[in-house]
């Protein structure tokens, strides 16, 4: 089964299942992983920081409050917290022009959030996948491991 | 500043970018049909708000390819917006502008068309709104980008996302031997939002 992450969402899944979010533009598909227990887990981040904004009952929207929901999902369904590792794709900088409010940088922002929160929780960042100017459909497959990036016009990337 | 959602002011809103929906896709049809020399006709604007779970929902889902043009806008109102068609919808009406010299794929020629056709359509939504409220708008050079639908709307979502979960956008349908739907997004910021209410006679 796959099952599917919306935009400011997460969810976790485990065994032969897979776990995909579709069009990842600027923001990032954050995967928590156990690979023995083979369960995993995804966030779909749209901002990066949850403190800066008054407005942030979704902690699955931020990277900083999303990821830390995220591991306690993964580990609500039994994943085993020194097994953890994580793989990151998207954060893409989908236009160039400028404008005042400079979110058009977000992306990057998001990236450096997710890999600080990462950081933070001692989650070693395995693999990623990030930047450029494309979107980016992600799938990620907790029997294997191999988080599955698709594009517009371009071959399938794993990592 | 008070807290402002897309809740508490939709109702409001609403109707403003319902009217502002009619009198720019009026404008914007007009422009289309002069450049395109073809006679085309409008379907009535649908103002939408969109949970970000449904936002996949929205024409052929999160990877249909789509056409985005974005552009910030200055002035007395701050903020950026975007006109999105499908691909093969944009390919269309370059075909229209261009005709003999167009070729099937999207090259750079193809991309200043597009560019030129969205500049018209969203001038059009600019100039009913910049009437209504007597505020100046400025656009910039707009810039395009041809993904994912999910991937492209992921940008005007995070400007939304600072405010809440939805994002409100003004579908818009015209006609000429086939139907394009268009999809015609603004995002002011806080500030701009209140300063549009307030010429418009609202109460903030």
């Amino acid at each position: 089964m796959e099952i599917k992450v919306g935009m400011a969402d997460l969810n976790v899944c485990s065994g032969s299942d897979s776990i995909t979010t579709l069009g990842l533009g600027s923001c990032v598909g954050v995967v928590l992983w156990d690979p023995k227990s083979k369960i995993c887990g995804m966030v779909h981040v749209m901002l990066p920081d949850s403190t800066s904004i008054r407005n942030n009952t979704n902690t699955a929207k931020f990277a900083d409050s999303g990821i830390e929901e995220l591991l306690k999902r993964v580990l609500a369904k039994g994943a085993k917290r020194q097994n953890l590792v994580a793989k990151i794709a998207g954060g893409a900088k989908m236009f160039s022009i400028q404008t005042k409010t400079d979110l058009i940088s977000i992306g990057e922002r998001n990236i450096e959030a997710s890999k600080k929160k990462l950081r933070e929780l001692n989650i070693p960042l395995k693999a990623s996948d990030t930047g450029e100017t494309y979107g980016r459909t992600v799938t990620f497959y907790p029997e294997t491991g191999e988080y599955h990036i698709k594009r517009v016009g371009k071959e399938l990337k794993i990592i | 500043m008070g807290d402002i959602t897309i809740g508490s002011m939709s109702s409001q809103y609403y109707d403003v970018l319902k009217e502002i929906g009619n009198i720019g896709a009026g404008n914007a049809t007009t422009a289309l049909a002069t450049l395109l020399q073809s006679k085309i006709d409008m379907g009535m604007p649908e103002v939408r708000l969109l949970k970000f779970s449904e936002i996949g929902q929205l024409l052929g889902g999160e990877e249909q390819v789509m056409a985005g043009v974005y552009l910030a806008i200055e002035g007395d109102i701050n903020g950026s917006i975007m006109f999105l068609v499908k691909e093969e919808v944009a390919m269309h009406l370059i075909r229209k502008m261009l005709g003999d010299m167009t070729s099937d794929t999207m090259g750079d020629m193809e991309k200043s068309a597009l560019k030129e056709i969205s500049n018209i359509i969203t001038g059009a939504y600019l100039s009913a709104m910049s009437s209504m409220t007597n505020l100046s708008i400025i656009p910039s050079i707009p810039d395009l980008c041809i993904d994912m639908a999910g991937a492209i709307l992921s940008v005007p979502a995070i400007e939304f996302g600072q405010l809440g979960d939805e994002m409100l956008l003004i579908q818009s349908q015209i006609y000429d031997t086939v139907a394009i739907d268009g999809f015609f997004i603004m995002v002011p910021d806080m500030e701009s939002y209140k300063k549009i209410l307030k010429a418009l006679g609202m109460t903030v």
